[in-house]
């Protein structure tokens, strides 16, 4: 079936059978890699994209679910040539280490940031909850989290 | 086995009440409501569970929502759980049902999970969901009740052959603020009050829910009965996020010149449905809720529970999450 969806601003298609989730039609049919396949249900949050405005485990959702919405993946964060205030940050305070997390952690983060941009450590302890990382021990990711918002809080005041 | 992976059905995609229902009708035991998908992929991908057609609901508007009513509130089956965990009309009048909302999984699945899929989810039994041949799946055996069996997670009351509990967070809170569940099929439409929408294995042990191939859950109505009373919810399970409840309470109580006037308390997890705790309201109605009758409650609610050999411990924590609902709505 032919699966129509606005990803990260452009307007993408594929056809699919029906029993294909979000995620693998992003993966194998639009060859965007960035989320990433992890526990497949539900558990780990490493495949979480942004649909409509909230976040979702792509892989507990039809692709013909998404039929017409709008989705916006960790490749939609970045341009070529600048990083996401996020991401910018993530570098800085060393919260990733082996990564595999990064892509869902990063579209949480953003989803929040985008509801509230001036979050406390609960609410980004809170809005990070479906999303596990093995490595850091989370104290890392929150604090770069928080010094984004500052970033984006500043970045929109003197704009 | 290889992951992402289901096998093929045909996929329906329905934008109205009538169609779903007339399509749920016509497929009969082929056909599987979707709403959410948090627990029917699962099943899916486990391969433990198929079905050769699937109704998607999610494109049928009218099941989304909270609306008010004469007499209460209506919510759409499809509405999901984070929108009435974050709705100001729950949260003013019925806070157990947005607290309970709120305790369910993650972010990403309150998001997407939908209060039909809640109430109407499959039991979390790991035998079972592995796909053996247990009797609820068909078979002659209760793996989770032998002397090996882990049954931590399981049954306090009402085993019969299964020893499953009910999974939900936000049902018992349903059964508490006594929910009318409205379900559709090809006959018309019925109501029944959330205590008897959950079944037991006594009655069914292949299903959670009277439900039966055909019927659509359209809503939940709950009136202004309980609204505005002194709640209580709390939810104990071994992680903070994910993971379903070991035990979990929920009460309404109104308290007129010091003592408790009216009362609804009900358990989850401790039996195949929310378990009323019909004893704790008659022994604490006429008393005030203090330390003493507290206490009371707690011992008149583990009375008559059955442990397996692994979930001894739910007796103290129910014991517990009584006192505090008296104590400390
Ligand atoms: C990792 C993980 C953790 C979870 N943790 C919790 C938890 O802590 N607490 C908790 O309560 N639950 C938990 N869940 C269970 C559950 O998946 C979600 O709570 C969710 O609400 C299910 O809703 P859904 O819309 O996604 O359901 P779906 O998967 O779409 O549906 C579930 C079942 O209900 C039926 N159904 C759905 N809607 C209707 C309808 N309108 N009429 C008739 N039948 C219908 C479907 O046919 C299916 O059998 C968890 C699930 C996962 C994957």
């Amino acid at each position: 079936m032919l699966v129509e969806l606005k990803v990260n601003g452009e307007p993408r298609s594929a056809d699919v059978p029906p029993e294909t989730t979000l995620l693998k039609m992003l993966r194998e049919y639009l060859n965007l890699t960035g989320a990433k396949l992890g526990c497949d249900v539900g558990d780990c949050g490493t495949c979480t994209v942004i649909v409509d405005g909230v976040s979702v485990n792509s892989c507990l959702m039809l692709a013909a679910r998404a039929n017409g919405h709008e989705v916006t993946t960790i490749e939609g964060l970045a341009n070529s040539n600048e990083l996401h205030p996020l991401q910018e940050k993530f570098e800085e305070h060393g919260a990733l280490q082996c990564g595999f997390c990064g892509p869902g952690m990063l579209i949480s983060a953003k989803n929040l940031l985008d509801k509230n941009p001036d979050p406390t450590v609960f609410e980004v302890r809170d809005a990070l909850a479906g999303n596990l990382c093995r490595c850091t021990g989370y104290t890392k990711i929150i604090e770069a989290v928080i010094d984004a918002g500052r970033v984006m809080n500043a970045e929109q005041a003197n704009s | 086995m290889s992951k992402d992976m289901m096998r093929a059905f045909e996929l329906y995609q329905p934008e109205s009440v009538e169609n779903a229902v007339g399509l749920l009708g016509r497929l009969g035991s082929d056909g599987w409501a979707l709403a959410g998908g948090n627990d029917t992929l699962d099943w899916f991908k486990d391969r433990a569970k198929y079905t050769s057609s699937v109704v998607d609901l999610s494109g049928i508007e009218s099941l989304k929502g909270i609306r008010e009513t004469a007499d209460g509130i209506e919510i759409g089956a499809l509405t999901t759980l984070t929108e009435i965990e974050s709705s100001p009309l729950i949260q003013e009048r019925f806070g157990i049902l947005a607290q309970a909302s709120g305790r369910v999984a993650s972010p990403q699945i309150r998001n997407t999970g939908t209060i039909g899929g809640n109430v109407c989810q499959d039991t979390r039994c790991w035998y079972y969901r592995y796909g053996l041949d247990c009797y609820r799946a068909g078979g002659t055996t209760c793996y989770a009740d032998t002397p090996e069996g882990q049954n931590r997670e399981h049954c306090l009351w009402g085993a019969d052959r299964c020893v499953a509990v009910t999974p939900s967070d936000t049902a018992p809170a349903l059964v508490v603020l006594d929910a009318r569940m409205v379900i559709q099929n090809g006959e018309g439409e019925r109501e029944v009050p959330a205590e008897e929408f959950f079944i037991g294995p006594e009655i069914d042990i292949e299903r959670m829910t009277v439900l039966e191939a055909g019927d659509l859950l359209t809503a939940i109505r709950i009136s202004n009965e309980w609204s505005g009373s002194r709640f209580y919810f709390e939810k104990v399970a071994d992680r903070n996020t994910w993971d379903f409840p070991l035990v979990n309470i929920a009460s309404a109580m109104v308290v007129e010149g010091g003592v408790i006037s009216r009362i609804r308390m009900a358990a989850g997890a401790v039996q195949c449905v929310p378990r009323r705790l019909t004893v704790v309201e008659e022994v604490v109605t006429g008393s005030a809720p203090d330390e003493e009758t507290a206490a009371l409650a707690g011992q008149a609610a583990v009375r008559g529970a059955i442990p397996l050999n692994y979930n001894h411990f739910k007796i103290p924590l129910l014991e517990n999450l009584v006192k505090r609902a008296i104590r400390d709505s």
